[in-house]
C-alpha cells in the first residue's frame, strides 16, 4: 500500500488562537480515513489545508507521494471534495452546476457529457438534470455535490460533514454510493459529527481535540481499547451501587443520575447487577465509537 | 501556492458568469437598452431645449448630442462596477461560489481575473446595446464611434477593479452603499457630464481632472463626436494607470478575506 496523504507536524493558528497543533497522520490508498472531533477540535481547517484552501502555517504535506508546494495545481486536479457549506450555483440548473464545474477542471467536452451522465446515474439524479439547484431539498443538494466531487475523477475524495442535516434514506443512501466508491478503490478522507457513521464508513480514524489527535486506529480496535466490549447504562443508581463498582474496580461514569459502566464482560455483571442491586433501569448495549469519543473528549458543550 | 499564480483558466469564471448571463438576458439588456431613452428625453428634450447648443471642442454642440455619449460613460462605470460590487459580492459571500472554485485547480488571482474581465464585458455588452439606440436618433459619428467598444472595456476594466476593491474591504453587503453615495453619484454628477468642467471653478476643476469618469466621458465624447486629439492620450492612460495599480489590490484584498 502506498500513502495517499502523508502530514506531519501540520499546524495552523489564528492569531492567539491554534487550530491545529502539530498533528501528523497517514492515509493509505484505498482508506476511508476519518477525522472525528467536537465543534472547534480542528478537523475542517485540518481538510481544508489538505486541499490547498488554507495555507499552512508549518508542517509538511505530501499528497499522491507529492510535495504540496511545488505541484498543487496538479494535486488540486486530482482531489474532489465536498465542502461542509453549501456552495452549489443557485444560478444554474443541475446539468450547469456539473459542465460548469467540469469546466473549472478543464475536462475536455467530450468527457464531460459522458461523465454527467453516469454521474447522475450514480446520484441518483436522472430527470432533475434540468431542475434549478434552488429547488432541490437538502438531500438532492447532497447527493448533487457528490456527483460534483466525482467530475474530475478523483484520487482523492474530501467530504466534510456529508450528511448534516439529511434525512435517514439519504444518509443510508450517500452511504451505499460511497460504498461502491471504496469498493473502486477511491481513497476517501471524512469529516463527521456522527459516531455510527464513522463506525460505518471508517477504516481508519482519528478523533481531535483543541487541535491535537487523541487516538487513531479501527473503530473496533479505539472501542475495545477505551470502552471494553459492552456497556451497561444504570438510571437512578440506587446508593450502595458506587461503593460496590469501586470496590469491584470496574470502570464507571457517574453522571449523577446515571452511571455508565464499561465491561468486557457485560453480560456477567448485568446479571449481577439485576440479581443483587437493580431491578429496573439497568440496560445493557454494545459498545460503541460514540462512547469512546465522549470518554476522551468529555461531556462538556464546548460553543 | 506562494507568488502569483495566474493561468488562463481566468476565461472558465468568465465563463461561468457569462452562462448565468445568458440565462437572463431579457432582463440584463433592458436597462442599456431603456436607460438612454429616459435620459435623451429628460436631458435631451426637456433640458436640452432650454440649454440649446453649448461649446465643445471650440465648436457648437447640440446638447443631446453632447450628453449621449456621457451616457454611455456612466453606463460603462455603472455595469461594471455594480458587477463587481453586489454580484460579486452575493456570488463570494451569499453563494459561496469562490469558496467552491477555490477546491479546484482554479486560483483565487484566476477567479479575481475572470470576475474583472466580466465586469468589463458587461460594459462593453452595455455599450454595443445604447449605442444602436443612439444611433437611431443619429447622435453617433460613425466610423469613429465603433472605438466606444474598446474604450468600453478599458473604463470597464478600471471601475470592475474599483469595484472589487470595495467588495474586498466591505464587512457587509449594505456598507457598499458608502463607495457609491461618496464616489459613483458625485462622479456621475461632476465629471463633465451634463455639463462641461469649465463651468466650474478652477479648484473643482482640478478635483475632477482625477476622476476616473472624467477621463472616460472625454474618451467616449471624442469616439462618438468623431474629434479625436492627442489629449485623449492622457486619458487612456489614467484609465490603464487606475486599473493596474488598483488591480493587485483587489487580488490581495480578496486573498485576506477568502483565503483562511
Amino acid at each position: 500500500m502506498s500513502a495517499i496523504i502523508e502530514v506531519k507536524n501540520l499546524r495552523k493558528s489564528y492569531g492567539p488562537a491554534v487550530a491545529v497543533d502539530g498533528i501528523s497522520f497517514t492515509v493509505q490508498a484505498g482508506e476511508c480515513f476519518g477525522l472525528l472531533g467536537p465543534n472547534g477540535a480542528g478537523k475542517t481547517t485540518t481538510i481544508r489545508m489538505i486541499y490547498g484552501f488554507t495555507p499552512r502555517e508549518s508542517g509538511t504535506l505530501q499528497i499522491f507521494g507529492t510535495d504540496c508546494d511545488t505541484a498543487w495545481r496538479s494535486i488540486k486536479a486530482r482531489i474532489g471534495v465536498c465542502q461542509q457549506e453549501d456552495n452549489l450555483d443557485p444560478d444554474l440548473t443541475v446539468r450547469e452546476n456539473l459542465e460548469t464545474f467540469a469546466a473549472y477542471f478543464d475536462i475536455p467536452s467530450a468527457l464531460v457529457n459522458e461523465r454527467v451522465a453516469s454521474l447522475l446515474q450514480f446520484t441518483a439524479l436522472e430527470g432533475r438534470e434540468h431542475a434549478n439547484v434552488k429547488d432541490l431539498s437538502g438531500g438532492l443538494k447532497r447527493r448533487l455535490a457528490l456527483a460534483r466531487a466525482l467530475l474530475n475523477e478523483p484520487q482523492l475524495l474530501i467530504l466534510d460533514e456529508p450528511t448534516s442535516g439529511l434525512d435517514p434514506q439519504s444518509r443510508h443512501q450517500l452511504w451505499s454510493r460511497l460504498d461502491d466508491l471504496k469498493k473502486r478503490g477511491l481513497t476517501t478522507l471524512l469529516t463527521t459529527h456522527y459516531m455510527d457513521e464513522a463506525q460505518r464508513l471508517c477504516d481508519r480514524l482519528i478523533i481531535m481535540d483543541q487541535g491535537k489527535i487523541l487516538v487513531e486506529g479501527a473503530p473496533l480496535d479505539l472501542i475495545q481499547e477505551h470502552v471494553g466490549k459492552s456497556v451497561i447504562e444504570v438510571v437512578a443508581p440506587c446508593a450502595d451501587l458506587r461503593g460496590m463498582l469501586t470496590e469491584k474496580g470496574i470502570l464507571f461514569e457517574d453522571l449523577g443520575q446515571r452511571l455508565i459502566l464499561y465491561s468486557n464482560d457485560g453480560e456477567t455483571l448485568y446479571r449481577d447487577l439485576l440479581a443483587d442491586h437493580c431491578h429496573e433501569g439497568c440496560m445493557l448495549r454494545p459498545a460503541t465509537l460514540e462512547d469512546v469519543f465522549l470518554r476522551l473528549t468529555g461531556r462538556e458543550l464546548r460553543e | 501556492m506562494i507568488g502569483f499564480n495566474l493561468s488562463k483558466r481566468f476565461i472558465r469564471v468568465w465563463q461561468r458568469n457569462y452562462r448565468v448571463y445568458r440565462k437572463t438576458w431579457m432582463i440584463s439588456f433592458a436597462p442599456p437598452l431603456l436607460e438612454p431613452l429616459f435620459y435623451l428625453a429628460a436631458f435631451g428634450v426637456g433640458l436640452g431645449g432650454l440649454v440649446g447648443s453649448l461649446s465643445y471642442g471650440g465648436k457648437s454642440t447640440d446638447y443631446t448630442a453632447y450628453i449621449a455619449p456621457a451616457l454611455i460613460a456612466i453606463n460603462i462605470m455603472q455595469s461594471s462596477f455594480f458587477e463587481t460590487t453586489f454580484s460579486s459580492f452575493v456570488r463570494m459571500f451569499y453563494q459561496k461560489t469562490f469558496d467552491a472554485m477555490l477546491a479546484t485547480p482554479l486560483t483565487i488571482e484566476e477567479i479575481i481575473t475572470g470576475e474583472i474581465l466580466w465586469g468589463a464585458t458587461k460594459s462593453v455588452i452595455g455599450t454595443a446595446l445604447m449605442m444602436i439606440i443612439l444611433t437611431f436618433f443619429g447622435l453617433l459619428h460613425f466610423p469613429h464611434a465603433l472605438l466606444l467598444l474598446p474604450v468600453a472595456f478599458l473604463g470597464g476594466l478600471a471601475f470592475a477593479c474599483v469595484g472589487m476593491v470595495c467588495t474586498a474591504v466591505v464587512p457587509t453587503i449594505e456598507t457598499l452603499n458608502l463607495p457609491i453615495f461618496l464616489f459613483i453619484t458625485p462622479m456621475f454628477l461632476f465629471s463633465g457630464t451634463f455639463f462641461p468642467l469649465n463651468n466650474l471653478p478652477a479648484w473643482a476643476q482640478g478635483i475632477a481632472n482625477f476622476l476616473p469618469l472624467t477621463h472616460l466621458v472625454e474618451l467616449c465624447r471624442a469616439s462618438a463626436l468623431g474629434r479625436l486629439d492627442v489629449s485623449n492620450v492622457i486619458s487612456i492612460a489614467y484609465l490603464v494607470i487606475w486599473s493596474v495599480v488598483l488591480f493587485p489590490f483587489a487580488v490581495t484584498g480578496m486573498r485576506r478575506r477568502l483565503v483562511r
